[in-house]
This record gives structure tokens, sequence and C-alpha cells, in this order.
């Protein structure tokens, strides 16, 4: 118990002072998962809304396949892209191997399909009424796409979020492909863990507890953002 | 309702108040310390027990100034290292497993092996030593550890220098590896780095393998204590390795000799011999550069 309490009083202490490598560390998380958020959901919309509004054969064992992957496990697309761009792999000449660039690509593929399912479920939530009133008063699937986005646009933003929260808090693919590095790939959850297992305990709880506030934070904003 | 309302609120203004000051306070510090341009990098893959005991940590800025380069260190077991190398993943190694390392640059894939520092391994254990092997020699300890079956080992079991000098240990002392991996609860494969590893130990009040400078860096966190140290098998050499451009292009060839250059000149190599005495009372590595110890 005493070593909790001393930990988190020093984590307390790490975070109020501003700690340098703290705050290097917490921003580089923050930088890598946003990139891949952003670079997700300029897929994940445009695509979902194309699935979501044209009818095909085997779009429902597509919706299916796309939600299986929700939990496509962090390691396994760590050993995917590993091998995809290792220097012995067929896009090993890019050299982007234990780089944040790689991080990123990585958490694409990951939180994609995320994104991607829950934009599909968010526009099929949004009233039928609404894409047939724009096209009875002769919008093009554009403009119907928009409006429907827009009026689903609470819980598309619940996907994007959601998408963030997973690339943000996973670890097992940002210490496959990006190495740990000190001062170059290190993350939130990657020093927690090398910390952790090297019996530092209060850099670990600083982290830990940025982390939590973070995705605490997040997901207040989101709550009320749906409460509207 | 309305009140708790409030205070969530508040708490998410006081959040995002701080991730703004932090996203800023960093950007003007980054842009001050690091300017944009990309700078060369140079990649090496280290034993965790060169990791662990600090002494890349102190060793990278040193190397960083002296040949102006980002340097960037992969903490591996030596198995993980010889595999990065292969696959021309990073441009040197730092690992200590002999055999595995000649037949790496044997194939091809380093330019040569160069010893830099050595230390001994030595089985630790908690101090009442439940399965009494204590001043016994490597493989005399391992027998009655195997015979007693009671008191945990914990093995590193991922493939590292360490690992095969385990494996080398149980070979001399008359067992199949395999044999020894069945042979019941009290062997533990952890999967984990050497620091890892000695914590484990700990915790579970067992014996382990460890180098003599990851046990001394980690003893104030564990309360495990030296119960073999003496027997030939027991030496530890650290070596340096050259990726070979000729086998991966992409290696930076340059870098990966500065660094062979680097831990075997004589102010690196009288740095690597003090390390830890003024921690730790005594040295945690041996500097021999360029030429094999004798055990």
């Amino acid at each position: 118990m005493e070593e909790i309490w001393t930990g988190f009083i020093k984590a307390v202490g790490l975070i109020t002072s501003f700690d340098p490598e703290v705050i290097e560390i917490t921003r580089r998380s923050l930088m890598i998962s946003a990139s891949s958020c952003a670079i997700a959901t300029t897929i994940s919309i445009p695509l979902g809304s194309l699935i979501h509004f044209t009818s095909f054969r085997g779009k429902r064992a597509l919706i299916s396949v796309i939600q299986t992957l929700f939990g496509l496990p962090t390691v396994v697309v760590g050993l995917f892209v590993f091998i995809l761009f290792s220097r012995a792999g067929p896009l090993g000449e890019l050299g982007i191997l234990f780089t944040p660039v790689i991080m990123v690509i990585g958490q694409v593929l990951l939180i994609t399909p995320l994104i991607l399912g829950l934009v599909i479920s968010a526009l099929s939530g949004v009233d039928k009424a609404v894409s047939e009133t724009a096209i009875s008063l002769g919008a093009t699937r554009l403009q119907t796409a928009i409006l429907t986005l827009k009026e689903g646009k609470f819980a598309v933003l619940a996907a994007v979020v959601m998408g963030f929260g997973r690339a943000f808090s996973e670890v097992g693919l940002a210490l496959m492909v990006g190495g740990n590095i000190r001062g170059f790939t290190r993350t939130l959850t990657t020093t927690i863990s090398l910390e952790t297992s090297k019996g530092d305990i209060e850099l670990s709880m600083a982290l830990g507890i940025i982390l939590l506030l973070i995705a605490l934070s997040i997901n207040i904003t989101l709550n009320r953002l749906q409460q509207r | 309702m309305k009140k708790t309302g409030f205070l969530w609120l508040g708490i998410v203004v006081l959040i995002s108040l701080l991730a703004t000051t932090v996203g800023c306070s960093s950007e003007s510090s980054q842009q001050s310390t690091k300017p944009l341009p990309p700078m060369e990098r140079v990649k090496v893959a280290t034993t965790t027990s060169l990791y662990d005991t600090g002494l890349w940590g102190y060793l990278e800025p040193m190397f960083e100034d002296q040949y102006d380069v980002e340097l960037d260190v992969l903490y591996a077991g030596t198995g993980i290292a010889l595999e990065y190398g292969m696959r021309g993943d990073v441009d040197a190694i730092t690992v200590h497993s002999k055999s595995r390392e000649l037949d790496y640059v044997a194939e091809g894939y380093g330019i040569e092996r160069v010893p830099f520092a050595y230390n001994y391994f030595l089985i630790v254990g908690p101090e009442s030593d439940p399965a009494g092997i204590k001043g016994m020699s490597p493989e005399d300890a391992f027998v009655k550890l195997f015979d007693s079956g009671s008191a945990p080992f914990i093995s590193r079991g991922d493939d590292s220098g360490t690992h095969g000098k385990e494996k080398a240990i149980w070979a001399s002392a008359g067992y199949e590896y395999g044999a020894v991996q069945s042979a019941g609860d009290w062997y533990v494969e952890a999967g984990r780095g050497m620091g890892p590893t000695l914590l484990m130990a700990s915790e579970k009040q067992g014996y382990t393998l460890s180098d003599m400078g990851t046990f001394l860096a980690y003893k104030g966190q564990t309360e495990l204590v030296p119960i073999v140290e003496q027997g030939s098998i027991l030496l530890n050499v650290y070596s340096v390795i050259a990726g070979n451009p000729e086998k991966n292009p992409s290696i930076n060839a340059d870098m990966a000799n500065n660094m062979v250059s680097f831990l075997t000149s004589d102010e690196i190599q009288s740095i690597i011999g003090d390390y830890g005495v003024e921690e730790y009372g005594m040295a945690l590595f041996t500097p021999c550069a360029g030429a094999e110890p004798e055990s």
C-alpha cells in the first residue's frame, strides 16, 4: 500500500511539474493516435456512406466481416505490419519499421474497421425519411449522403472517438512495430509496459493517470455531445 | 442530477485545459531543442542486460554527440536482436551468445564479431536457499534443482543470450532441454527481459540465472542473493557486430562501423569499466576491447 501511495504522490508531482519526459511522451502518443484516427476517419466516412447507400450482393456479409474486425487483436496487426515492412519484407524498401510513421499505419489498419462499421450503423440509425425526402426533392446521391451524415453526426462522432480511444490505448502493436525507442517511438502505453517491467512504478503511474484522464475526458465529452 | 452535470463539465474543461497546455508547452520546447530537418539515424538492437543496467542509456548521448546522429536503441533479447539484424532492420547489434554470433557472421549477416566487455553469470535465489545449492558448481546446482523439483526456477525462456547460457548449463549437467521444460511446475519460462525475470523470480521466491550487471542494477528491487558464482561456464562476453551492407544494402554501414570503433575506443572502454562503481559499489562490466577474455 505504501508503494502505491508514494508512487501516486510522485506521479502527481511529475504531472503537475510538467516533467519534460512525461510531456514529450504524452504529446507523441496524442500525435500518433490523432494522425491515425484522422486518416481512418477520412477513409471510413466516404467508404461507409458508399456501402450504406448502395445495394449489392453480399452487403450483409461484408458488414459482418467489418464488425468481426472490431476486435482485431493488436498483436496480429503488429505481426502483419512487421512482416510487410521489415527490410526483408515486400515493403522493406521504404525503411519505415521502428518509426512513428509505421505506428500510424498499423493503427489505421487497426481502427479503420471499427470506425467504418460504426459509421455504417450511424447512417442506418438515421430515419429513412430523411434520405427519401432528399431524393424526392431532387437531391443528388452526394447531397443525400451529406444530409444523412449531418443527421447522424453525433453517432459518427462517437465512431471517431471510439477509434481514437482504441488507437490511443493499445500497446501490442506500438511495441512490435514502433520498437519503443526512447525519444522517438515511445508512447504512453509502451512506456508503462517498459517501466513497470523495470520496476519504475512512479513514471508508469504518472503516465497511467494521464492515459486515464485523457480517455475519461474523451468519453465525457462524447457523452455530453450525445445527450444534446 | 443537475449538479453532477456541472461537476462533469468542470472536469472536462479542466482536463482539456491541461491537455492544451501540455500540447503548447511541449511544442515550443520541441522547436527550440530539435530542428526540423530529419537527422541521420542509426539503429542498434541490444541484449536486454546492456539496457536494463542503464549502460546504453548512458552511452547513447555520447555516441550521438560524437557522430552527430540520432541513435535508436531497440530493447530485445539476443535472439530477437539477431533476427532484426538478419532482416536488415537494424544497423548493428550488441549481443552475448558466442556460437550464434559466429554463425551470424559466417552466414554473412555481420562483418565481424568484436567483443567489447564481459562479466559473469550467476545463479541467484532467495536468501533461505530452499534447494540447498549454495556454493555448488553451476552444473551440480542444476542437477539438484531438477531432482528436488520443488523450488521454482525462472527461465528467461525468450531465446536470449542468457537463455542460451542456461540451456548450455543444462546440457553440461546432462539434461535434454526438452526434458527440463516438461519437468514440472517448478520450471517457469518467463519469456521476458532480464530485469523483469529477476523481479518475477523475487516475487515467486525462486532461482534464476542472471548476468552480474542486471542483477546488481536490480538489487534494490529484489530479495534475491547470489547463490552460485563459481564456474568457468559462467563467463559472459558482450560483442558488437556491424551489419553487412552486402547482405542488406539498406544498412548504414558507416555508422555501424562507427559504433564498433566507439565501443572499443579507449575512452568508452574506460567509461564501461567504471560504469556502476558509483551506484552499485562495483563495476558491472570489465572492458576487453576486441579480445576474447580467458575463462
